[in-house]
């Protein structure tokens, strides 16, 4: 055995022969399941369509099977094989629902929202969440080409108003889609080429409107806050219509998505008024992945209370021996110093590892599945984003034991190592996603601290295109996964390294 | 009785972490408030924000290091082994945590009150630079005002009531590491807790029992109907836990071989 693996052989005997740190490591795993469980179980969700309960309806899924929102009003014709259509927007109304000045009262203002969106589209079919592409001129972005509802690029920046019209282009070939705008119709611009795998032969072409809700934001006396999201819809008016390609040569109109009443009318539905050449295309609604559902890391609300077990557990791991007077022997065995720490570090790193990794990945699996039965719908994720949130996650509890020794073994006190662990990781972080500070605070300490590595827990990216209140209180962090995760392991370097350091120059 | 406080007033005067603690304290929450007062912003009349509330916005990271004090002066002598020789010197146990939750009052509020009337200053020069005017609604914050006074005041009590709160777990627990991890998770991952729970009867219950956000409570000074507890009652719920600690502490103190 060489000198390292002793090393590692005699921390670890150290450690699983405590029983209180073998309690400790326990829990971590046994905390992560059980209050995740435990929410999970507590958390119902249930609709209403006017006095009647009814189960919660789930988003559909986009091709590439992440959960959308695909409502709004289309105008189209079949097309087989490669076509092009052309159209002239021309301007933009609309009509936004403000948070009630009266109670009951409705309050509604004219106006389009940022993201109302209006234009040509290829999609497959007409079902909701079918392949699509689409140019489009928006509220208050520009001119936007998307497809298949998480992706989106901007092209030109100012919109439609009267007097300024906007021509656009959408052409398919194959499973090519390329859209171009306009200001006249005889000069073209690029604005983005999308390929939609698989795409029949047989889709559909044609004009749509769309306009996502109103969000508003309050802060309750709880310390959260409560975003609402209010009607709005948005009215274009589309003329020079012009389709090319192997087409039936007629408008058919959906309302794709539109909730229906009690009475089976629908609620809030778009429409189209066709006067001469000009269609006047109201929608409801937006095109864009889905954001407001349960994700899988708010299940994992018991990490915070491990993390906490995890910091005591790694502190005392080596302050214990400065009180016992073993960190003579300790030393004694291994008077290279800093191998003794690092030896330390890897067996407490890696037993919190292996806790949480258990705990972590038994409780996301259960927690969506309790969670399905009780009517909360959890936003689907790709694989390779499940296991980078369960692995990185271990890690951040793994990294943060790397730390919390390192503080031990600077301090040698376990309180004072056990409060600054606290205040470095615990604190930023319940500060910034309790709501209890302003947004940009929050952001700043997400970015700066050690907290930052819970970065790696956020499933869902924040879509530009898409209106929603990112936050860290809603979930969304600063800095990508990795990028955050790095700033910890940073931290836990840094502490290891002065630890070290501090050993070599202190006598023990 | 004089002989005991006299006694744990020495040793607390003389070991090094005591008193850097209670300056520490005095620090964080004035400058923690000085910071909250100066990013929060009132840009227009009714902008709903608490003017006491952020003033007072210290405490929250205050109460960590006055929690520190009774777990640095409890679990340290457990630590050298002092204890027995403390134990052995005045026998009466129980008089002996009485002696140190008064030696732990009275520290705490003199370093709270310190914090507090420093963090109000404070807050009163800033707040005023961010747009809390009196044309916004917001008058100079001033301990004349009723409700200023009363969130002023409950923030000292409230930092004795942590502090006694953590006497008592440091009592029951003796190991200082365990005794932080848990008096700093019933103060500060309770709310979070709270905040996670998804059914609102059961958060609110949660949230009347949680100690910092009922405790706190008595630092509001606008929308108190809202609040789930009054500010008084909060500040009863946060003592409710302390006296809770305090005879659990008592008890295996009491029964339990040092």
């Amino acid at each position: 055995m060489t000198g390292f693996a002793r090393l590692l052989r005699a921390e670890w005997t150290k450690l699983r022969t405590v029983r209180g740190w073998v309690a400790g490591l326990t829990a971590i795993c046994l905390l992560i399941v059980g209050l995740g469980l435990l929410f999970a179980a507590a958390s119902h969700s249930s609709c209403s369509n006017g006095p009647v309960e009814v189960p919660c309806p789930t988003p559909p899924l986009g091709p590439d099977g992440v959960a959308v929102e695909d409502r709004f009003f289309l105008v189209s014709m079949p097309l087989d094989g490669n076509g092009v259509i052309t159209a002239r927007v021309n301007s933009m109304s609309g009509q936004i629902r403000l948070p009630d000045a009266t109670p009951g009262v409705r309050n509604v203002t004219t106006g389009v929202v940022p993201w109302a969106k209006a234009g040509l589209m290829v999609k497959e079919s007409t079902e909701q969440g079918a392949a699509y592409a689409a140019v489009m001129v928006t509220g208050g972005h520009g001119v936007r080409m998307q497809h298949n509802f998480t992706e989106d690029v901007a092209g030109g920046a100012q919109s439609v108003s009267s007097g300024s019209p906007r021509w656009l282009r959408l052409t398919r070939d194959q499973d090519t889609i390329t859209g171009e705008e306009s200001p006249d119709g005889k000069t073209w611009t690029g604005v983005g080429t999308a390929r939609l795998e698989g795409l029949p032969a047989k889709v559909r072409i044609g004009l749509f409107a769309a306009s996502p809700g109103h969000l508003t934001v309050t802060a309750n006396s709880l310390g959260g806050s409560a975003s609402a999201s209010r009607f709005t819809q948005v009215t274009a008016l589309v003329d020079e219509v012009k389709v090319a390609g192997t087409t039936s040569g007629t408008w058919d109109t959906d309302d794709i998505g539109v909730d229906h009443n009690l009475d089976g009318t629908p609620h809030h539905p778009g429409g189209l008024v066709r006067s001469g050449g000009t269609f006047a295309i109201t929608g409801v609604g937006d095109i864009a992945p889905s954001t407001s559902e349960s994700t899988i890391e708010r299940s994992l609300s018991g990490l915070l209370i491990a993390l906490v077990v995890v910091i005591v557990v790694a502190v005392l791991f080596v302050t214990a021996e400065y009180r016992r007077g073993l960190i003579g022997t300790t030393l004694l065995a291994s008077p290279r110093r800093g191998r003794a720490l690092a030896a330390k570090a890897v067996v407490v790193g890696a037993a919190t590892f292996v806790s949480g990794l258990a705990g972590v990945a038994v409780t996301v699996p259960l927690a969506r599945s309790i969670g399905r039965g009780n009517g909360v719908f959890t936003l689907p994720v790709s694989t390779l984003t499940e296991v980078r949130v369960i692995v990185g996650l271990a890690g951040v509890l793994a990294m943060a034991a790397v730390l919390a020794l390192s503080l031990g073994a600077i301090f040698r006190r376990s309180a004072m190592a056990v409060i600054v662990a606290l205040v470095a990781l615990v604190v930023p972080y319940v500060l910034a996603t309790a709501s209890i500070l302003p947004d940009e605070a929050s952001r700043w300490l997400l970015r700066v601290t050690p907290a930052a590595g819970f970065a790696v827990q956020q499933s869902i990216p924040a879509y530009e295109h898409v209106t929603s209140y990112v936050a860290p209180v809603t979930g969304y962090f600063p800095l990508p996964p990795w990028g955050g995760f790095a700033v910890l392991c940073g931290y836990a370097v840094l502490a290891l390294g002065l630890a070290v350091h501090r050993l070599n120059g202190r006598d023990a | 009785m004089r002989r005991e406080l006299r006694a744990e007033w020495t040793k607390l005067r003389t070991v090094s972490g005591p008193i850097p603690l209670l300056l520490g304290t005095v620090v964080v929450t004035v400058a923690v408030s000085a910071l909250a007062a100066g990013a929060m912003s009132c840009p227009a009349a009714g902008c709903g924000q608490d003017a006491a509330r952020i003033g007072l916005f210290g405490v929250q990271l205050g109460q960590g290091l006055v929690a520190l004090l009774a777990v640095v002066m409890v679990c340290g002598e457990y630590g050298s082994g002092m204890i027995r020789t403390s134990l052995t010197a005045m026998p009466r146990r129980i008089r002996l945590l009485a002696v140190r939750a008064a030696l732990v009052s009275g520290l705490t509020l003199a370093a709270g009150t310190v914090a507090v009337l420093g963090s109000v200053l404070v807050a009163g020069l800033l707040l005023p630079g961010n747009g809390f005017t009196p044309e916004h609604g917001y008058p100079p914050l001033s301990l004349l005002d009723g409700p200023t006074l009363r969130a002023s005041a409950g923030s000292v009590l409230y930092l004795v009531v942590i502090a006694l709160l953590s006497l008592g777990v440091a009592t029951a627990i003796r190991d200082s590491a365990v005794a932080t991890g848990v008096v700093l998770g019933l103060v500060y991952l309770f709310p979070m807790v709270v905040l996670m729970v998804r059914n609102e009867d059961l958060q609110l219950v949660l949230w009347r029992i949680s100690p910092m956000n009922a405790g706190l409570t008595v630092q509001a000074t606008t929308s108190l109907p809202g609040m789930p507890i009054g500010p008084w009652a909060g500040l009863g719920v946060a003592a409710a836990w302390a006296v809770a600690a305090l005879l659990v502490g008592g008890l295996l103190l009491r029964k339990r071989d040092a």
